[in-house]
């Protein structure tokens, strides 16, 4: 079933220089779905459009058939969360203050954060394993670990679909996987995800549906076997892309192919 | 807290338990109490804390025996002290902790809630009915009226500018505030340097000395009422502060939000200004200081920063009435102490913001 659909959505920051040129993407429930492209391809402006923060200034976005931007900010916030690119606030609030922010759509006007909250945000931390970091300032933590606090606050915030902008970014192999072994448990569980991504193989490894986007415009969408191919990904990177094939592991993996054969 | 432990390795494990720093959080609010009640009692005629507080008991209990002949210390503690005390106390808690949601809302440590123009307004309305009239009342209201008028006139300035409406907000904030000096500097330079001049100068640099019990009603209905509002927003000022982006994925409406916080702190920081004067460094000094205490979460840092202020400025307001034989403007104080006072935090506390 369609949770969360963009229609011919267009975006620009400057007239005349579009970011997005009709672009349509729907996210049904339970899917992990991957957004892929070179850097200002438009990934973060598509997230921001699809989380309900950035109005498009064509087409329209609609969860569960209503207008996302008809829906008042707290029930929307309830429903679709966004996890931005990791990013040093002014003042050192501690881990689990930045996770707690996660609950903000779900407090009254002027509540604040209770016990019930408290559990819901204790087991977001343990889950991205920064339990041991949680009284720590996040401005002091290394860029990785901030990236699992942001995280943390998008799954503490509990919405039916995540958007995730280059989760993995910053993370080493062992969270990566991590954080991507959540992501599919949890899309087991009637969350789906929207993961702008700069690595290909990660999508063939968690992605349910990869959506590759060149100059605004999306140039491949459909399952990963069939879009992450060498001729779509060379096209879409402006760079010869190789496929290499593992009968043994029954896998693949995409590598960078060097100019002199290398 | 975490960086004065870091400085001061006893601290350490006295700071790290949870409780601990809920008993230091409880000790922050409840202080103003005995501080007061010891204040009340310094001055020429010195009076004993037990004296103040059955004093301040019967006064408050209506229950003073008016028949039973003169009472020095009942009269002085109601009538002269207390007052001064009060507005000492509303007006240090108000710039203080209006100091920490601007810093909150503008994302940044530096800024307070005179950043928008309103002490500049406030100051040349005030000097304005001092060169006119120079009758108290009408002093209070036109500095009031001015304060409002600058953020007012920074807001919609501000709107016609199509770009980055913060930092544009602030940069006509500096300039309407600017404008206002000089207009004040001309009403300056215009006043009778015998009289009205004196009179604008003292003004500028503060002091409660005028303070009479009739001002104290007003003052603290609106300081209640913005700090009620503020306490109340105490949970999305954390989440404000994270940037605009970030409050509106978490559901929040950051324009509005922002526009009620403004218009409640200027309202407060109009009062304040508009009863004791240009009162700088406490918005800037006692929200850092709050934060090395309790931390950066609003939650803590609100009603700390409001229990500070208001110590704070009574110990510099009791320090300005008792220390020299002459009263020193309050103004003169709070930046001889503030300033050091701010260098020695942002020692301590090197992390945190950059």
């Amino acid at each position: 079933m369609t949770l969360l659909e963009a229609r011919s959505v267009s975006y620009s920051y400057i007239p005349q220089q579009t970011v997005l040129s009709n672009v349509s993407l729907t996210v049904p429930d339970r899917s992990v779905i991957y957004l892929l492209g070179h850097n200002g391809c438009g990934k973060t402006t598509l997230l921001e459009i699809l989380s309900g923060i950035r109005p498009p200034q064509a087409g329209t976005v609609r969860l569960n058939g209503h207008d996302l931007y008809h829906i008042p900010s707290a029930r929307r916030a309830q429903r679709v969360g966004l996890v931005p690119q990791m990013h040093l606030p002014v003042f050192a609030y501690t881990v689990r203050d930045v996770v707690m922010m996660g609950r903000t759509p779900h407090l009254r006007l002027f509540g604040t954060p209770g016990t019930h909250d408290r559990a819901i945000v204790d087991a977001a931390i343990e889950q991205v394993g920064l339990a041991a970091l949680c009284n720590r300032p996040y401005t002091e933590l290394s860029g990785g670990e901030r990236q699992l606090t942001l995280i943390a606050r998008g799954l503490a915030q509990q919405t039916e679909v995540l958007l995730l902008d280059e989760p993995a970014a910053h993370l080493d192999p062992r969270n990566q996987h991590r954080v991507l072994e959540t992501v599919s448990q949890l899309a087991g569980q009637n969350v789906s995800f929207v993961i702008s991504s700069h690595n290909p193989n990660s999508a063939l490894l968690y992605a349910h549906h990869v959506v590759v986007m060149k100059a605004g415009r999306i140039v491949a969408d459909g399952r990963p076997a069939e879009v992450l191919t060498e001729s779509v990904l060379s096209a879409a990177y402006e760079m010869p892309v190789e496929v290499i094939y593992s009968e043994k592991n029954a896998a693949r993996a995409i590598m960078p192919r060097r100019a002199n054969g290398g | 807290m975490r960086a004065l432990s870091r400085r001061l390795p006893g601290a350490r494990v006295w700071i790290h338990s949870e409780r601990r720093q809920a008993a230091l959080y409880l000790l922050i609010l409840l202080l103003p109490l005995p501080v007061a009640v010891y204040c009340i009692g310094l001055g020429r005629y010195a009076i004993s804390p037990e004296e103040v507080v059955r004093a301040l008991l019967d006064f408050a209990l209506g229950r003073h025996d008016a028949s039973a002949g003169p009472d020095i210390a009942y009269n002085l503690v109601t009538r002269v002290r207390l007052p001064r005390i009060a507005a000492a106390m509303l007006i240090g808690a108000n710039l203080a902790v209006t100091g920490a949601t601007f810093q909150g809302i503008f994302r940044n440590p530096l800024v307070d809630s005179n950043i928008l123009g309103v002490t500049s307004g406030a100051g040349f309305g005030a000097a304005l009915m001092l060169l006119l009239v120079g009758d108290a009342l009408e002093v209070q209201v036109s500095s009031f009226f001015f304060g409002l008028i600058a953020v007012m006139l920074a807001y919609f300035v501000s709107r016609l500018y199509h770009s980055a409406p913060l930092l544009v907000l602030t940069l006509v904030g500096i300039l309407i505030g600017s404008f206002f000096s000089s207009l004040t500097s001309l009403l300056k330079y215009v006043a009778d340097p015998l009289d009205t001049l004196p009179a604008i100068t003292y003004w500028l640099m503060g002091g409660l000395t005028d303070v009479t019990l009739d001002d104290i009603p007003a003052l603290a209905a609106i300081s209640l009422l913005g700090m009620v509002v503020l306490w109340g927003v105490r949970w999305r000022l954390n989440v404000l502060s994270m940037g605009d982006n970030e409050a509106l994925a978490l559901g929040l409406n950051p324009a509005r939000l922002k526009l009620l916080i403004i218009v409640c702190s200027t309202l407060m920081t109009a009062m304040a200004v508009s009863v004791g004067g240009v009162i700088g460094w406490v918005g800037l000094v006692i929200p850092h200081a709050a934060r090395t205490l309790v931390g950066p979460d609003h939650q803590r840092l609100i009603p700390a920063t409001m229990a500070l202020g208001a110590v704070f400025l009574l110990l510099i307001d009791t320090m300005s009435r008792t220390l020299l034989p002459a009263e020193v403007p309050l103004g003169v104080f709070t930046g001889v102490v503030g300033v050091p006072l701010l260098l020695v935090i942002l020692r301590v506390n090197r992390t945190g913001w950059r």
